[in-house]
């Protein structure tokens, strides 16, 4: 994706995209766009957020005409180079335990396979990696974490899965991992 | 000492609703709140008070509650068999309920939510900005039978009014504007989307409803390979097996499921309301058109608000007649309670 893309997201809102798949300069000019955005201060605006790649903000189409913020958008857009935006300050590392075993892994085996992995390389896999918090979102507090080598770009299940424990660490697509803690 | 509902029975899921929390969304917390938030502003005209206060969510049946002090209520939404001590109590409508009767709320008889709002608001501790139970994030829970629920001041006094109904419990046509994957579809697709009949699925919550569609399920081209992105209510997610699901209030705030498309604000009350098996179909509009229909429903609703009218009741069937205050006050002729 050459530039960032524009699109409307619902009736009252807009969502800036910075990347087809998560990388980590997409990530990063989500984080600096919403920031700016934020900064702006636009008074139609009425909240902000980010998810992996994109800005996201709701607005209110009755003070302002989607036509007119779009066009704000634009001018934002064309004013700096995003996806070279550095990392915001004030970042930890956390070291997260982690069990592999038994019932707490009840679809490991099957991830591990969509990967092409053995049941320990996975393990060793994902605990090698080190991640960052790319963004929060689905549920509260819980954090998407990225990336994973390339092995772990696996299909997303096709049905929704009814319950995931809090705690629990989950596999997305695009290798980006989502981690349950609400 | 201060009023409350104590709640004797209440059916699963019933809970307190109210605005919802807007603003957390960075957290991972979407708004929530009520999932017919028409039926919320209608309790609030009726009993002339705040639409941000709280009220009581029925989802499908009510339950028995009891007030510690004489109330105002209104009762809106879905329609609900509801009874007073065996007196039927008028739906879309104010009453006032004596202390220590059995409001007794039964099962919808048309749409899905019911609402119970109270004179004064239910005025238990604000969580995050508001009161609303949020099932998905574990913020407050469903009422049970020993509940006791504290209600605001109410300074209102007006009851016995009404409220045209309107027409949001049976499905209908939903109208939906383009979202940011409305694209992967093909046009091809979404005419077909436009075309077919759909009804509301028994799987349905405050999360989202899903339609079975009569006929295929519908498809993206890039299928389930797409990043997780920004979801918001009112999105059509369309997951691997084809079915749609419409997002309502309490949906997560990200999803990698493709989306067809976003029903209008304005005709979420109808997804809300839908009964199970309720037929719905959805039609495209440009922004343009959605603009001039949410517009359009805006107005209607605020005039229709602002005119509550008088409960008409025959006073053969007014069990609680004596117990109204026919003469209000007693004067000599010469003075007067303010001293002119």
């Amino acid at each position: 994706m050459a530039r960032a893309q524009i699109r409307t997201a619902g009736f009252d809102g807009f969502l800036v995209t910075f990347g087809d798949a998560l990388s980590e300069p997409a990530n990063r000019a989500a984080l600096a766009f919403r920031a700016a955005v934020e900064d702006a201060g636009w008074p139609e605006v009425e909240e902000t957020s980010t998810s992996l790649v994109s800005a996201y903000l709701r607005f209110d189409p009755f003070q302002t005409a989607h036509a007119e913020l779009q066009g704000r958008l634009d001018a934002l857009l064309d004013s700096r180079d995003w996806r070279a935006a550095p990392l915001p300050a004030n970042r930890r590392l956390w070291r997260v335990p982690t069990c592999f075993n038994g019932d707490h892994a009840p679809q490991l085996d099957q991830a591990a396979h969509a990967a092409g992995l053995s049941r320990d390389d996975a393990v060793a896999s994902l605990s090698a990696a080190r991640v960052r918090v790319n963004t929060i979102g689905f549920a509260p507090g819980m954090p998407y974490l990225g990336e994973l080598p390339e092995a772990w770009d696996i299909p997303r299940l096709k049905q929704l899965s009814a319950n995931v424990p809090a705690g629990a660490r989950c596999v997305a697509i695009g290798g980006a991992e989502a981690e349950a803690i609400a | 000492m201060s009023r409350a509902i104590i709640v004797h029975r209440a059916s699963p899921g019933v809970s307190v609703q109210d605005m919802g929390r807007p603003g957390n969304l960075t957290f991972g917390l979407s708004r929530g709140g009520a999932a017919d938030r028409i039926a919320l502003r209608e309790g609030a005209a009726l009993l002339g008070q705040d639409a941000g206060l709280a009220a009581i969510e029925m989802p499908a049946a009510g339950g028995i509650f009891e007030f510690t002090a004489q109330t105002r209520i209104a009762l809106t939404g879905a329609r609900m068999r509801a009874s007073l001590e065996g007196t039927r109590l008028a739906w879309g409508a104010s009453h006032l309920v004596p202390m220590g009767a059995a409001l007794t709320i039964g099962p919808a008889e048309t749409g899905f939510y019911g609402y119970l709002s109270v004179g004064g608001g239910v005025d238990t501790p604000e969580v995050l900005g508001a009161r609303g139970t949020h099932f998905a994030a574990g913020l407050g829970g469903a009422l049970m039978a020993g509940d006791r629920l504290p209600l605001g001041e109410d300074p209102g006094t007006r009851t016995n009014m009404c409220l045209a109904p309107e027409q949001r419990f049976g499905g209908g046509t939903l109208r939906f504007v383009a979202s940011a994957q409305t694209a992967l579809f093909g046009a091809e697709e979404l005419a077909r989307f436009e075309a077919t009949v759909f009804h509301r699925d028994i799987r349905a919550n405050r999360m989202g409803s899903r339609f079975v569609p009569d006929g295929d399920g519908f498809g993206a081209a890039s299928g389930l390979s797409i990043v997780s992105e920004v979801i918001v209510p009112g999105d059509i997610q369309v997951t691997g097996d084809g079915t749609p699901f419409v997002l309502l209030a309490e949906c997560g705030t990200t999803g990698g499921y493709p989306r067809i498309g976003s029903v209008l604000p304005c005709d979420l009350a109808t997804v809300a309301q839908a009964p199970a098996g309720a037929t719905l179909r959805f039609k495209f509009v440009t922004l343009d058109e959605a603009m001039e229909i949410e517009t359009r429903h805006a107005r209607t609703l605020d005039a229709r608000l602002a005119a509550p009218v008088p409960l008409v009741r025959d006073p053969r069937s007014m069990r609680d007649l004596l117990g109204y205050e026919f003469i209000s006050g007693v004067t000599d002729g010469r003075t007067f309670p303010d001293g002119g």
